[in-house]
């Protein structure tokens, strides 16, 4: 008997034939995407603004005005921020652990730290 | 297995989301990108059979409720395509993948909607089918893809009820809208179970994107739910589901139910499905004729921009 | 008094109608556009006028009475009694004529809506204040794609003179006041849009500067009659796409 080895990652689509790792023919490609943007909305006065998502635009201006017909069309935002994806400075994870661990030791920081008389109200 | 591999594996076991600058394994950003820029097409050729009734929708009240989910759909793509691009792909090579029928969407789109009751059974039925598949997918290891999936869930969950909602109004009216109602959802019922793919048992494979958790479900415990719950939702609208086997099993605590035609799964699939040229050959065409506004919005951007930079080098 | 209140049923149908049938025109790219972001934001205008559209109707149901609602009046009327203008009938053709004619709409009604808030009919004003902030969007949007186009590429500035050719003869008729509006101005709760074309042609003309394209000579004879039901054929098909539904099946509910 012989068995078929198939795989499926979504739904009904099937493995083979898939596109993902098979690289196309650049050529065919115009390379004119627009830009990549990062969109950062503010849901209400007073909070700051999140991270909601990306999108293309070949501008600034056309970006928040996206950013505006993509991620507010349910009220979501009361201010929209636009940084193009490629001005984007990360911090490199394989350095988390000493830039992120050293905090995890220095307890004094938190107020619970501290332990005080309970006569002293409201510090 | 390398360190770096048991590291990564660590995360995924513990639940820890792995995020786009993080050390993943090739197979793994390239099963990502497949899955999601699948998904993604799927959202932008699935605006196709429901926009055949954006012009014909019988009132106003339908006609913008239609817009506003078609549009929710180009949205939910454009989410998608971006969580793909995060791992290093751009979204004109995922749309010329699909257009050269390298990439695939899913099956269900290459059905035509025939009246306007397939509108309310796309809604209740192919909506509710690919919501049992994204609430799981919430979930998923990829932060971006899960970002993605929670974000189009929130917004997908109008989209069942104003499906349903259009059956209901149907069912209860006079019998030409009531066959209407009844022919919908006897064309739609099969290849909505299809939409969660081939049985388990048919892939013999360790599923390697179960244990990445891409994917946390299988096929069959998915599609087992969606029929459960809308053996249930049928009775509400005094229809019946068009499979002779559909009974409730005491034992199993599930419905129980017919053998889908696996030989038409395939040959849709396989390009055989009846609109699959139509579908493929609308999104070429959309892409194909916008190519003059993209470059156009480009070629004056740049403009502006050098103007802007000479106007800033003359005051210095 | 009922000539006087047929005017004004006549007005506010012709507000609705305008309204309807370029939203109508605009959904139509949904699923087609350019790139998946204007598309979404082509669909959301052509969902802010169908919403001004209901409203327009909603309002003249009420005028009408009779069990007329928003549906009956879009969907039970047919050619000669609609009452929008020419240019919101024109078909999409492509993104260039899309663009100018929605720039032109926009532009009008952006105009129209300011001095609309001031009815004397506080349902209008209502509307007028609500749509307003609409189109100011909507008309910031057509005028920066105005300006891209025609500033782009060599072949979108063709294609931008090309939809003013096409397009010029039916803003002539934007400004034409036909019966129902004059009785509206001497009622105090219509708009005397001679008033506003000079606005108009100023946006207009400031735009094309931008994008370098330019105005058409003053002597172009331009067409009229579809504020009085006299349309191009287009609209007939529209209406028989749009209602085929409620025609087949008449008093189904749906």
């Amino acid at each position: 008997m012989s068995i078929t080895c198939r795989k499926y990652y979504y739904g009904d689509i099937p493995d083979n034939n898939a596109g993902g790792n098979i690289s196309p023919e650049k050529n065919k490609l115009s390379g004119n995407d627009w830009p990549l943007w990062e969109v950062f909305i503010r849901s209400k006065q007073g909070l700051d603004h999140k991270h909601a998502g990306s999108l293309h635009a070949t501008n600034a201006q056309m970006a928040i005005e996206n950013a505006r017909d993509v991620y507010t069309r349910r009220m979501e935002g009361v201010s929209i921020w636009v940084v193009e994806s490629k001005h984007i400075h990360a911090s490199n994870p394989e350095e988390a652990g000493s830039l992120y661990d050293p905090a995890n030791d220095k307890v004094y920081r938190y107020p619970a730290f501290y332990d005080l008389p309970d006569e002293l109200k409201h510090m | 297995m390398d360190d770096f591999e048991k590291n990564f594996q660590g995360k995924i076991d513990a639940e820890i989301k792995i995020e786009p600058k993080d050390w993943m394994p090739e197979k793994y950003r390239q099963t990502l990108i497949r899955q999601i820029s699948q998904h993604a097409h799927s959202e932008i050729v699935g605006m196709l059979p429901e926009g055949n009734w954006i012009t014909r929708a019988p009132s106003l009240k339908r006609k913008a409720i239609l817009l506003a989910k078609v549009q929710d759909e180009a949205g939910h793509g454009l989410y998608l395509y971006a969580a793909a691009e995060t791992l290093g792909t751009t979204r004109e090579e995922m749309i010329d993948q699909l257009h050269s029928g390298q990439a695939k969407y899913s099956s269900i789109f290459n059905y035509p909607t025939l009246t306007w009751a397939d509108i309310g059974a796309i809604g209740w039925l192919v909506d509710g089918a690919a919501i049992m598949n994204q609430v799981m997918l919430t979930r998923t290891s990829y932060g971006p893809y899960a970002r993605a999936m929670v974000r189009i869930c929130k917004e997908e969950s109008f989209h069942q009820r104003q499906g349903f909602d259009i059956l209901l109004t149907l069912s209860q009216g006079p019998d030409a809208q009531k066959n209407m109602c009844r022919d919908a959802i006897n064309r739609w019922w099969w290849p909505s179970l299809m939409m969660f793919g081939p049985k388990d048992s048919d892939s013999t494979h360790s599923d390697q994107s179960m244990k990445w958790k891409i994917k946390r479900m299988g096929n069959d415990e998915l599609r087992q739910k969606f029929v459960d719950m809308i053996a249930e939702q049928v009775k509400v609208l005094g229809m019946n589901l068009p499979d002779p086997d559909l009974k409730w099993n005491e034992e199993k605590n599930h419905y129980d139910f017919g053998e889908i035609n696996w030989q038409e799964f395939w040959n849709v699939v396989k390009g055989n499905g009846p609109c699959n040229k139509q579908r493929l050959d609308a999104r070429k065409k959309a892409w194909e004729q916008g190519a003059w506004v993209r470059e156009a919005a480009l070629a004056h951007a740049n403009k502006v921009k050098l103007q802007t930079h000479k106007g800033t080098l003359e005051a210095a | 008094m009922l000539a006087v209140h047929q005017s004004r049923i006549n007005y506010v149908l012709h507000l609705a109608d305008n309204a309807l049938i370029i939203g109508h025109r605009n959904s139509e790219w949904c699923g087609h556009g350019p790139v998946l972001e204007q598309d979404i934001a082509i669909t959301n205008i052509a969902l802010d006028l169908i919403g001004q559209a209901r409203n327009f109707y909603q309002y003249a149901a009420e005028l009408i009475g009779n069990n007329t609602t928003e549906d009956t009046l879009a969907y039970l009327r047919d050619e000669r009694e609609f009452k929008n203008c020419l240019l919101a009938e024109q078909p999409n053709s492509d993104w260039a004529i899309t663009i100018l004619r929605q720039f032109f709409f926009s532009t009008y009604q952006y105009f129209f809506y300011q001095k609309l808030q001031y009815s004397n009919d506080v349902q209008l004003s209502a509307i007028a204040e609500k749509a307003l902030k609409e189109v100011t969007y909507h008309l910031r949007w057509s005028s920066e794609w105005a300006i891209r186009l025609g500033d782009g590429t060599e072949d979108s500035h063709q294609r931008m003179i090309k939809a003013i050719d096409n397009l010029w003869m039916f803003t002539g008729e934007l400004f034409l006041a036909v019966n129902y509006e004059k009785i509206g101005v001497n009622e105090g709760y219509g708009v005397d849009i001679s008033l506003i074309k000079n606005d108009w042609m100023k946006k207009v003309t400031d735009a094309f500067e931008e994008a370098t394209l330019a105005l058409p000579p003053d002597d172009v004879w331009m067409q009229r009659g579809g504020k009085e039901g006299i349309h191009s054929e287009y609209l007939g098909h529209i209406l028989a796409e749009m209602q085929y539904l409620q025609r087949a099946y008449p008093g189904a509910q749906w």
